[in-house]
């Protein structure tokens, strides 16, 4: 168990190796760095000044160094709009976010198991046939057309819950509402096919033979099995939400990682941004080695 | 008190699929007593397993459905018992074990929780529980038990987990065990095991045994009555010796006729320039060594079989002489040239004259490609052998030669049955005009009738094309009535090679004798004398 954690933690630090220079990369290769972190209106003196502060004179492989040392010792910059460290800002921002990610996903996996289990258990029938059509509305509506009308229902009409920003618990509900939607309606469908394939398995057949009610033949006995493919679909769409929901987050006014990123990317704050990219994959590596470790301890044919 | 344990009356299932609703049990009747064992036998849809699973209340509805007939276990209808009362039964009056212990045994959880959850499920204390399914695993002999409970399915032999199902079915001591082809899967050795624990548990708890299978053997060995299905009708019913001894119906008949391991043994021609000469073969798979130094001559024309049990690397030989994998060590000559060390560019050439049939030919066969494109393949591959114009005619004269039609030609794998696949397969394996084929276990899939017919088209094309077979089986019968000479092998290893005379009837090794003695005569006679002989020595 632990020699599997290893390996496929050295994989991921492998991928976050690569990620790194990619960052770099991007920030020094696609045009004059001078250019893209100054505002526009910036004199060629004060870009001469920018390039010599920054040692941006210097040759790549030195620059990419200091990147490196810099990366390894916290240190993504300043904002350069808000006058602070990059990397406290994007914090600031990502725990928002992670909160928003965590209480949706949550919610879904939960919500989406059960309907989906059910659906597959009587496959073909009155509740398969309503959860099909429910999943996949949610999964073909786009969310930011959903987060307008609700805003318009529910805030605007019925006056229930605020339109944006943060200050109450009344203010989770409708980002969370609004993300819920799509990975609920994937997640279903893959949760439905997976396990009709595990309810007609012959390890069913035999819990069935053994008199085993129907409450745990679908949730222990066939879940357990079902759920490896569903893992996998968990992680991508929590992967999207932890990128940020750039345009639920930003009809909402929440302040997460996704409008920082479009606020900075309108400020031409490239440290910010820069520093999101590498907080956000950070995340998803450190995710991706959970649903490594979700995979092992689901089945034993992986551990061993 | 009702008459019987279990009474079958009039049962009829119907399933509704797409193609229109099939019929597949028919108004069959047939009664179980407590310590009795009865089997019912049959072929590949003949509806064997229907009725067992109309015991047990697991046929799908839809698109199954009951039509009539009652299910009565001490009287009581299982059919208008309500659903939890129905649910009770299962697992504590009636249990039941199944030919694949591997996809029958959930594959995520540890043997220990799969026994102690069909003794919960019942009302058993987890604590009782957990005592009971250590003592269950020790009766029916697992080593080191109490480490076993805590392993998963994966991690034990086929044996052994057919002895887990067991242990698991009869945790709470049902009155009866209904047992679906329970040893189909398992080697001869292990089958006999298998079949010698159950009839112990029976006579421990004095439940009763329906056992379903497809092999006369096992009837022989295990049963006290048995009845005969075909295509959802039970033809016929009586004590195994009465069945065996003189059978009424035609099916019958010719299904006791078609048991293999009958007919009069080959002699061999004196061996003279062999085709094929092998060499110390070795090769290892990480750290298992799968062959360990094979050698041995094959003649022109001549069946060699090659016979061992899972492990003994009979197919893992099979792989290496087409050099499927590559060998680590030993020579094959075939005709003067070293098959081992060719290019890939001379093998290619010589493939034509190498050719294969493999165990399950719905597998083997491109579902998408009719049967004249999967025939004429070969050519298309090797255009020298066949002008493209002639290509019709000769796929017509192989279907024929193989038992089939040339109005055949356009359809489809699946449109056939298991046996007609199989002789597609080797219509497939004559098209490229082969001196030999490497049949892997080729006709082990196939019900018993099919079995013979495909032998007797095996050793037809033996005697009138002159091609040498390499047979690969672990059924000895089959290899009794096929072969010239037998190869026995062991953990990799040659451990007895003969003729199919010497090697039947005067075995050398310990091994060979094991392996003769652990298979099922299907004469009911013939196999209580190797009881009793079995008994005897133990």
């Amino acid at each position: 168990m632990l020699s599997f954690i290893r390996k496929r933690a050295v994989a991921s630090l492998i991928s976050l190796v690569g990620l790194i220079v990619m960052v770099f990369f991007l920030s020094r290769l696609t045009g004059d760095p001078a250019a893209l972190f100054l505002p526009v209106e910036a004199s060629a003196e004060m870009k001469d000044q920018f390039r010599e502060l920054h040692g941006l004179n210097d040759p790549l492989l030195v620059q990419f160094g200091r990147y490196v040392g810099d990366v390894l010792t916290g240190d993504l910059g300043e904002s350069l709009r808000k006058a602070r460290p990059a990397l406290d800002v994007v914090l600031e921002a990502f725990v928002w976010t992670l909160w928003l990610a965590i209480i949706t996903m949550t919610l879904v996996t939960g919500a989406a198991i059960v309907v989906g289990s059910l659906a597959a258990f009587r496959a073909g029938g009155f509740f398969d046939r309503l959860s099909s059509i429910i999943s996949l509305l949610g999964a073909s509506v786009p969310d930011f057309w959903i987060a307008i009308v609700a805003i318009v229902v529910f805030s605007v009409n019925l006056g229930w819950l605020p339109t944006s920003g943060t200050g109450s618990l009344l203010h989770w509900i409708l980002p969370i509402c609004v993300l819920f939607i799509r990975p609920f309606g994937i997640i279903v469908q893959v949760v439905r096919g997976s396990m009709i394939g595990a309810l007609s398995s012959a390890y069913v057949k035999t819990a069935r033979a053994k008199g085993v009610r129907s409450g745990p033949i679908i949730f222990v006995h066939a879940l357990r099995n079902a759920m490896l493919p569903v893992i996998t679909v968990i992680g991508d769409q929590a992967a999207s939400l932890l990128n940020g929901a750039v345009i639920v987050e930003t009809i909402f006014g929440f302040p997460g990682v996704g409008k920082l990123m479009i606020d900075s990317i309108l400020q031409r704050d490239f440290n910010v941004v820069l520093a999101a990219i590498l907080v956000t994959a950070l995340a998803i590596f450190l995710m991706n080695l959970l649903i490594d470790l979700a995979y092992a301890l689901l089945d034993p044919r992986i551990r061993h | 008190m009702a008459e019987h344990l279990l009474e079958v009356r009039n049962l009829s299932v119907e399933f509704h699929t797409a193609a229109g609703v099939v019929k597949a049990v028919r108004d069959i009747s047939y009664h179980l007593d407590r310590g009795e064992t009865l089997a019912i036998l049959g072929e590949s849809g003949s509806g064997k397993s229907v009725s067992s699973s109309a015991i047990m209340n697991l046929i799908d509805m839809p698109p199954g459905r009951i039509s009539s007939g009652e299910i009565l276990l001490d009287g009581v209808d299982l059919l208008k018992m309500p659903a939890h009362e129905r649910r009770a039964v299962n697992g504590r009056r009636i249990a039941m074990i199944f030919q694949d212990p591997l996809s029958h045994l959930n594959p995520v959880y540890t043997v220990g929780w799969q026994i102690r959850e069909a003794l919960t499920t019942h009302g058993t204390a987890a604590a009782t529980a957990r005592a009971e399914a250590l003592r269950l695993l020790t009766r029916v002999g697992i080593p080191e038990p109490e480490r076993s409970l805590d392993k998963y399915p994966h991690e034990f032999s086929g044996g052994q987990r057919q002895r887990v199902m067991i242990a698991m079915a009869l945790a709470l001591r049902p009155d009866l065990l209904i047992a679906d082809e329970p040893t189909t899967a398992l080697d001869v050795t292990v089958q006999a095991e298998v079949l010698a624990l159950l009839e112990e548990l029976q006579q421990e708890t004095g439940m009763a045994v329906l056992i379903i299978t497809h092999d006369l053997g096992v009837v022989a060995e295990i049963a006290d009555r048995v009845v005969v299905m075909e295509k959802g009708v039970l033809v016929e019913a009586g004590t195994v010796r009465e069945v065996y001894r003189n059978p009424q119906h035609p099916y019958t008949q010719k299904l006791i006729a078609a048991a293999p391991g009958k007919g009069a043994m080959h002699e061999p021609a004196a061996r003279t320039e062999p085709v094929l000469s092998v060499r110390d073969v070795r090769k290892r798979y990480g750290a298992f060594e799968a062959l360990k130094g094979v050698s041995f001559d094959l003649m022109p024309g001549e069946t060699m079989a090659v016979v061992g049990e899972s492990g003994s690397g009979k197919s893992t030989l099979a792989r290496v002489l087409l050099r499927l994998d590559e060998p680590d060590a030993g020579s094959a000559q075939w005709k003067g040239r070293d098959l081992f060390t060719l290019s890939p560019a001379e093998l290619y050439k010589l493939r034509r004259d190498l050719q294969m049939v493999f165990q399950d030919p719905t597998q083997s066969l491109n579902p998408r490609m009719t049967v004249y494109q999967l025939i004429s393949e070969a050519w298309l591959i090797h255009p020298d052998i066949l002008p493209r114009a002639k290509w019709r005619d000769r796929v017509a004269e192989l279907l024929v030669q193989v038992g089939l039609g040339p109005e055949h030609m356009g359809r489809y794998p699946h449109q056939f049955s298991g046996g007609q696949r199989q002789r597609i397969a080797i219509a497939r394996a004559l098209a490229l005009e082969p001196q030999l084929i490497i049949c892997d276990e080729a006709v082990s899939a196939l019900d018993v009738s099919v079995q013979a017919q495909v032998i007797a088209l095996l050793d037809r094309l033996r005697r009138e094309m002159g091609i040498a077979f390499i047979f690969i089986a672990h059924d000895l019968p089959v290899v009794r009535d096929f072969a010239d000479h037998v190869m026995v092998m062991q953990r990799g290893k040659v451990v007895e090679f003969g003729t199919v005379r010497d090697v039947f009837e005067a075995p050398r090794e310990g091994y060979t004798r094991a392996l003769l003695a652990a298979g099922l005569d299907p004469d009911p006679d013939v196999q209580a004398a190797h009881r009793a002989a079995r008994l005897k020595r133990a």
